[in-house]
């Protein structure tokens, strides 16, 4: 069996309410020097050694994520 | 009218297709046989709890696999709130429903207008008419690209868009759109919630149910649920 990590962020065109709103926070906290916060998903799978990258593409580019406003990275 | 696990406002949706003259027929999400119904409502809630993205499981449901199909050959699909996310996920629509610009869960009576009454299900409004029905969601902010958004537009396919304050964030206010067929249409807003008087803010959302209703008549002389 292998571990593989699948991240998932929203595209950087489209608004991501919940990071505005933990830069907000980080403010609040009375931390400097923070611009910008992305909210995204992490995904750790645990897989058969023979699981093709092709498998894990389709698995990330059909349900890990929505294509239409998110991008993923595959780590395995 | 399918009920996902998380469903909330089937039965609403239910009411709205017999207080239009229809004959309602609940069916399950694990149902891959849709009894044969000639149209298919997807209500609001909260589908498989929302988790991963609104709509993303309910998707991969049975009788999503049939509504899908049907959607192809012209079977008309109204997918309202959650509906609409799922419709979005499942590509039947483009674009996608993110959270909220102001993060905050909106619920009002909301005036829209009906931008297009070339879709199966507002083929009854005038274009343009303007009507209030309620408005209730957390991630109603309708996204698309650049590109989409043109399409959409040049193609007649935005359905409904918000009239005053922009409650969610929607590009360019879109409340609904269709399919370039005009069978399947989804809303954010929520027609079913505006059929009577006692308890609704009007009744300008029955015209949905009766506006498919009124072709299917027409088209086939069948019965309709």
């Amino acid at each position: 069996m292998a571990r593989v990590v699948v991240d998932v962020v929203m595209k950087p065109e489209i608004l991501d309410p919940q990071g505005q709103a933990i830069l907000g926070a980080l403010g609040r906290l009375g931390i400097q020097g923070v611009s910008s916060v992305r909210q995204g998903k992490h995904f750790e799978l645990e897989v058969e050694d023979g699981l093709s990258d092709e498998t894990l593409n389709q698995l990330a580019d059909t349900l890990l994520a929505n294509p239409v406003i998110e991008d993923f990275t595959i780590r395995r | 009218m399918i009920t996902f696990p998380g469903s909330l406002d089937d039965r609403d949706a239910l009411r709205a297709i017999r207080l239009a003259g229809g004959e309602p027929v609940p069916l399950w999400h694990g149902d891959r046989d849709l009894a044969g119904v000639s149209a298919v409502v997807l209500p609001g809630g909260f589908s498989y709890g929302d988790y991963l993205r609104c709509g993303a499981i309910a998707r991969f449901s049975p009788a999503m696999q049939s509504v899908i199909e049907g959607a192809h050959d012209g079977l008309p699909v109204l997918g309202i709130c959650n509906g609409f996310q799922v419709l979005c996920e499942a590509h039947l629509l483009p674009g996608a429903l993110i959270r909220n610009d102001h993060r905050k869960f909106v619920c009002r009576d909301q005036r829209l207008r009906i931008e297009s009454n070339e879709t199966v299900w507002t083929r009854d409004y005038e274009p343009g008419q303007q009507i209030v029905v309620p408005l209730k969601n957390g991630e109603g902010g309708y996204v698309a690209d650049r590109r989409t958004l043109d399409e959409l537009e040049g193609e007649g396919r935005v359905v409904a868009r918000y009239l005053d304050d922009n409650p969610n964030g929607s590009y360019r206010n879109i409340a609904g759109i269709s399919n370039a067929d005009g069978n399947v249409v989804g809303l954010m807003p929520h027609p079913e919630h505006a059929v009577e008087d006692l308890t609704g803010p009007s009744t300008d959302g029955l015209t949905f149910f009766t506006s498919v209703l009124q072709k299917m008549m027409s088209s086939a002389g069948g019965t309709a649920a």
